[in-house]
């Protein structure tokens, strides 16, 4: 290949670079223009038509955003605990059944893996509005612990097929040295198996947590008008015109995403990323 | 086999509060919008569909077109960003690609709704480029905050996740033959869509029908972008539930999307089920 490389003539090659340089700047406009365009707005105090950019930058909306008796803080604080309490709940139930599905022999394990993808296999609105319904006879609807819930079962596929792939990629001769010089079946989980599945049980974790604070409709459905959370905030914001707060709550939400997605690698190593779904 | 039946019981157990939830908080549900879909006045019927029908046509035909036209989109776009982090020749405009394409991966949807909301307008950022540079004169600037930026939308979240498992299986294919085309003389785009898509396809499809069934439950995008008729059904069953209380015709809308994404996923199965065979 560098042999064709180099006997072309030079120019050619430097003609290339006008369709590629063209190309992605194209791509790189389609990303970063609305992306810009969010961030000029969490930062505009006037921006009206016609003018192509805002007339006065400023601050003044994220002092709203963060004062303390404001209804931002109330959703803020809302999200946060409502996500933790997912993360913990959803990993409670996944760390073990993770384990069972990676190193105990099950009937219908494929079965059993499917049946944990069948919250992203069905379109989730209908089954968010009889939810509703349900949890209404319950006492649930509008109460953390009804949001809570509905964020458990959709973020359930991460948490259980990245624990199981986790689990899997662990090499099980180090188990077994464990049990051989006597530890117990708890001791060798604890002190081995865990430690090891740990980077990948901390990046489903993290999936987890981003799913739940993400969640729109979900949350529309059973926590609406009583558990405001940031994207619930979000969307009456925007609906009633105020775009600087509904971009200040857009910019909060995205920055733990795109975080997220610019160190997944470093928790998601290609050993578990082989294991998942199998 | 004595050490079998204990252990089996333990995964079991182990296995059964997650499956619990997934069955009551889902399985539960989605069984009773298919039931709620047919009851109609304390007895079983299809008013719900009738009356859907009725008033929900063109929404119903709009949200088919407009998943599919996304799909399709999303679908290209995702071979050309695979295929060139693969094939392409340059190594930092591949570099340049793969650290750009990935940004929208993890943004939400509601996020997506809101940021191109304040784009596509009328008088929105794109616009305002557009006429600075002098492309359109202000005159010809029109709101993409219809059709056009639902799918847009779609496009711009879906790709990333599509491209991110395209690409992924195209790293994985064995090399050599594609070297072999390549010595052959066969051009680029040739080798893409006669040796690499082929082997990437099941991948792609995978991709492709999870956002088609994603896509079909959004309920943020098309009310933050395009409220009006028509509009996606998903927003319909959130006006007949917050507007009537209407759990009937919701339901009903809710299984037309849900026969909608069973369809594609049936069109799947039944096509790796034919390539092994």
């Amino acid at each position: 290949m560098t042999t064709i490389a180099a006997s072309r003539p030079a120019f050619s090659l430097d003609l290339w670079w006008i369709p590629r340089s063209i190309a992605l700047g194209l791509v790189a406009f389609i990303i970063f223009g609305p992306l810009t365009n969010l961030f000029l707005w969490a930062v505009t105090e006037r921006w009206y038509f016609p003018h192509a950019l805002p007339l006065e930058y400023g601050f003044s909306y994220w002092g709203r955003v963060f004062s303390p008796r404001g209804t931002a803080m109330e959703s803020l604080t809302n999200s946060i605990l409502v996500a933790f309490l997912t993360v913990a709940l959803a990993m409670a139930l996944a760390v073990p059944a993770g384990y069972a599905l990676a190193r105990l022999r099950l009937p219908l394990r494929a079965l059993i893996m499917l049946t944990f993808l069948i919250p992203q296999a069905f379109p989730n609105l209908p089954v968010y509005v009889n939810i509703a319904r349900l949890f209404y006879q319950f006492g649930l609807n509008g109460t953390v612990a009804g949001v809570v819930l509905v964020h458990v079962t959709h973020g359930l596929v991460y948490a259980v097929w990245i624990a199981t792939a986790a689990f899997a990629s662990i090499d099980r001769e180090l188990e077994e040295a464990a049990r051989s010089i006597g530890a117990s079946p708890l001791r060798t989980f604890r002190d081995v198996t865990l430690p090891l599945a740990a980077p990948g049980l901390l990046a489903s974790a993290i999936f987890v947590f981003l799913e739940s604070l993400d969640e729109f409709t979900g949350s529309y459905f059973v926590g609406a008008p009583d558990v405001n959370t940031m994207p619930l905030l979000l969307y009456t914001a925007s609906a009633g015109g105020n775009y600087q707060i509904a971009s200040i709550t857009a910019v909060l939400l995205l920055l733990p995403s795109v975080g997220f997605m610019l160190v997944i690698e470093r928790f998601l190593k290609s050993d578990v990323l082989s294991k998942v779904g199998h | 086999m004595t050490n079998d039946t204990p252990n089996r019981i333990l995964g079991l157990l182990l296995v059964l509060p997650a499956l619990a939830v997934i069955v009551l908080l889902f399985v539960v549900p989605l069984a009773s919008s298919v039931v709620g879909a047919f009851r109609v006045n304390g007895g079983f019927g299809f008013g719900n569909f009738i009356k859907s029908y009725e008033l929900y046509t063109s929404d119903i035909i709009f949200t088919v077109v407009i998943v599919s036209l996304s799909t399709l989109l999303i679908g290209i776009f995702s071979i050309a960003i695979g295929g060139y982090l693969v094939l392409g020749e340059n190594p930092r405009a591949v570099a340049i690609l793969r650290w750009l394409y990935r940004w929208p991966l993890f943004i939400p949807f509601i996020v997506v709704g809101q940021v191109l909301r304040t784009f596509l307008a009328k008088n929105g950022l794109m616009n305002n480029i557009l006429i600075e540079v002098g492309l359109i004169t202000p005159l010809q600037a029109t709101s993409f905050l219809d059709w056009r930026g639902i799918v847009i939308a779609f496009v711009w979240k879906q790709t990333p996740f599509v491209a991110l498992l395209v690409s992924g299986a195209m790293a994985a294919l064995d090399r050599s033959t594609i070297e072999a085309a390549r010595n052959l003389g066969a051009s680029r785009l040739r080798i893409l869509i006669d040796i690499v898509v082929p082997q990437v396809a099941t991948t792609l499809m995978v991709g492709l029908v999870l956002s088609f069934v994603t896509m079909m439950s959004v309920l943020s995008v098309p009310l933050m972008i395009n409220a009006q008729s028509p509009t996606m059904i998903t927003a319909d069953i959130a006006f007949r539930i917050n507007a009537y209380g209407d759990y009937g015709v919701a339901n009903a809308l809710g299984l037309i999307s849900l026969v909608a994404s069973g369809c594609v996923g049936w069109f799947y199965l039944r096509q790796t089920l034919r390539e092994r065979a």
